[in-house]
C-alpha cells in the first residue's frame, strides 16, 4: 500500500480534534499492540486498536471514519488500564465516536429496534447503549 | 449502621434479585441500607470525552442527594453504577475548572467538591463488616458449591476507580471462601461481556457469552457469580442461542453474590428470587439441597 505522509495530513483537523476531545497525547503510541491483544471485540473488528491509534497518528482520517471498530469498542478499558505509555485508548475511540456523533451520525437507529428486543433488555443496557451509540 | 444506597434503574427493574436479596442479607448483618431519596438516573456510563460536562450532572446531583443527607457515603451494587459515580466523584475532585463550571450549572444544588464516598457492596463487606463477622455470622455454608467469580469491567477498571487488584482481584473469591462456597481460579473473570453493544450487535455477544460461559463450564464450575446486571443479561438470556451455535455448551447458572450471600447468612430463598436469575440457579441450589426441596 502506497501512503503518502505529509505534514498537512500530519496535522489535519480530525487528528486535532481526536487529540482535543480524548485529551491523550496520541504520539506516544510505539505500537506494542498490547490494546489489541487484550480486547475482547478486537474479533469483529476491521482495524484493531492499535492500527486505530496508528491512524490517527498518521492522519487517516477516512480509514477511521469508515472502521466499524470505534463502535464496536464496549468501553471495557482493558486497553486503557495496560498501555505502557499510559495512553487512554478507550478515551480514544470515544472521541472518534463524538466526532461521528456530533455531526449527528448515529450509529443505531433506537426507533428501529423490536419491540420484543426493548422489552427483553434491561434499562441498563438501552441507556448505555444509546448513550454511546447515538448522539 | 445506616449507609446511603443508591439503586440504579435496573435494580428497580429487571435485576429485584439483586436488591432483594442484598437488602435483606445487610440486615442480617447490622447494616441497614438507607436507600437515597429523589435519586436519578447515574447515566450508566462515564462520558470520556473531555469536553462533555453536561453528562457528568446527572450523577454528581447523586452525590449531591448524599451530601444533602448528611451522609458522607454512598454504596451501589450494580458495578455500572458504582463506576459511573465514582468516576464523577474523581473527576469533582481532581479538576477545579471542571468542578467550578458543574457547580455553576447546578445553581439550584449545593456545591459539590467530593464531600461524599462512592464504595460498592463488596467493599463495604470486606472493609466495613469484614470476613471474620460474616464468617460467624453464616448459618448455612455453600458446602460443596464450585463458584468462579465474573468481576466484569467496571469494578476493577479504570485504575483510579478499582475496588481491588487491576488485573488479579481476589474479593469475591474471599467473600465466597467465607460463606462456605469452593471458589475456583477464572482466568476470564475480569473480561467483558460485550457490555452495551449487546444493543447493536448481539451477535457479538454471543460469542463473548460463549468465552466466559464455556471457560467456566470447563474449569467445573457450578455457577458463575457476579455484581452487574449487565454482565447477568448478556450472559444469562443469551444462554440459549449459546447452546445452539456450540454443542459443548450445556448451560451455566448466574447468581448475584448478594443471593448466596442472603441463603448462607439465613435469609429465606423467597426473598432471593431466584426465580429471575438466568441458568437455572434455582435448580442447582435445591440439588445440592441448599435450599428446599420443592413440595
Amino acid at each position: 500500500m502506497r501512503l503518502e505522509i505529509s505534514s498537512n495530513r500530519l496535522r489535519n483537523e480530525f487528528v486535532a480534534k481526536v487529540i482535543e476531545l480524548s485529551g491523550q497525547d496520541i504520539n506516544l503510541c510505539y505500537q506494542c499492540g498490547k490494546c489489541s491483544a487484550g480486547c475482547p471485540m478486537s474479533f469483529v473488528m476491521d482495524l484493531l486498536p492499535n492500527q486505530i491509534i496508528r491512524s490517527v497518528q498518521l492522519g487517516l482520517a477516512d480509514d477511521i471514519a469508515k472502521s466499524r471498530t470505534p463502535w464496536l469498542c464496549a468501553s471495557c478499558l482493558v486497553c486503557t488500564v495496560r498501555c505502557p505509555k499510559g495512553i487512554d485508548i478507550a478515551c480514544v475511540m470515544e472521541a472518534v465516536r463524538q466526532i461521528a456523533l456530533r455531526r449527528r451520525e448515529d450509529f443505531i437507529d433506537p426507533a428501529g429496534l423490536e419491540r420484543d428486543t426493548v422489552a427483553e433488555l434491561p434499562a441498563i443496557a438501552l441507556v448505555s447503549g444509546f448513550r454511546k451509540l447515538t448522539g | 449502621m445506616d449507609l446511603s444506597y443508591y439503586p440504579g434503574c435496573t435494580l428497580k427493574t429487571k435485576a429485584l434479585n439483586f436488591e432483594d436479596s442484598a437488602i435483606a442479607a445487610m440486615a442480617v448483618l447490622g447494616v441497614n441500607l438507607v436507600e437515597l431519596p429523589r435519586w436519578n438516573c447515574c447515566g450508566t456510563v462515564y462520558s470520556m470525552a473531555d469536553d462533555d460536562l453536561a453528562h457528568h450532572i446527572a450523577p454528581v446531583r447523586n452525590l449531591v442527594r448524599v451530601a444533602e443527607q448528611g451522609s458522607d457515603r454512598v454504596v451501589t451494587l450494580c458495578s455500572f453504577c458504582y463506576n459511573t459515580l465514582k468516576r464523577a466523584d474523581l473527576l469533582m475532585r481532581n479538576s477545579q475548572e471542571k468542578r467550578d463550571t458543574i457547580n455553576s450549572f447546578m445553581d439550584d444544588e449545593i456545591d459539590y467538591d467530593g464531600q461524599v464516598e462512592v464504595v460498592h457492596l463488596l467493599e463495604v463487606l470486606r472493609d466495613d463488616v469484614g470476613w471474620e463477622a460474616i464468617g460467624r455470622t453464616v448459618k448455612a455454608p455453600l458446602e460443596g458449591l464450585k463458584v468462579v467469580p465474573y468481576y466484569g469491567c467496571t469494578l476493577t477498571r479504570p485504575q483510579g476507580v478499582a475496588i481491588d487488584s487491576v488485573e488479579n482481584p481476589t474479593v469475591l473469591q474471599d467473600l465466597m471462601k467465607v460463606l462456605g462456597a469452593t471458589a475456583l481460579d477464572f482466568p476470564l473473570a475480569t473480561e467483558c461481556c460485550g457490555s452495551f453493544e449487546i444493543v447493536s450487535d448481539p451477535d457479538a455477544v454471543v460469542e463473548r457469552a460463549y468465552a466466559i460461559l464455556g471457560m467456566a463450564q470447563r474449569k467445573g464450575a457450578d455457577a458463575i457469580v457476579l455484581s452487574c446486571p449487565l454482565c447477568a443479561h448478556n450472559l444469562g438470556q443469551k444462554q440459549a442461542e449459546v447452546a445452539d451455535k456450540y454443542s459443548d455448551f450445556t448451560g451455566m447458572p448466574l447468581v448475584y453474590f448478594t443471593q448466596l450471600l442472603a441463603l448462607a447468612v439465613g435469609v429465606s430463598p423467597e426473598v432471593c428470587r431466584f426465580d429471575l436469575s438466568f441458568g437455572g440457579v434455582e435448580a442447582l441450589l435445591r440439588e445440592r439441597g441448599l435450599i428446599p426441596q420443592r413440595v
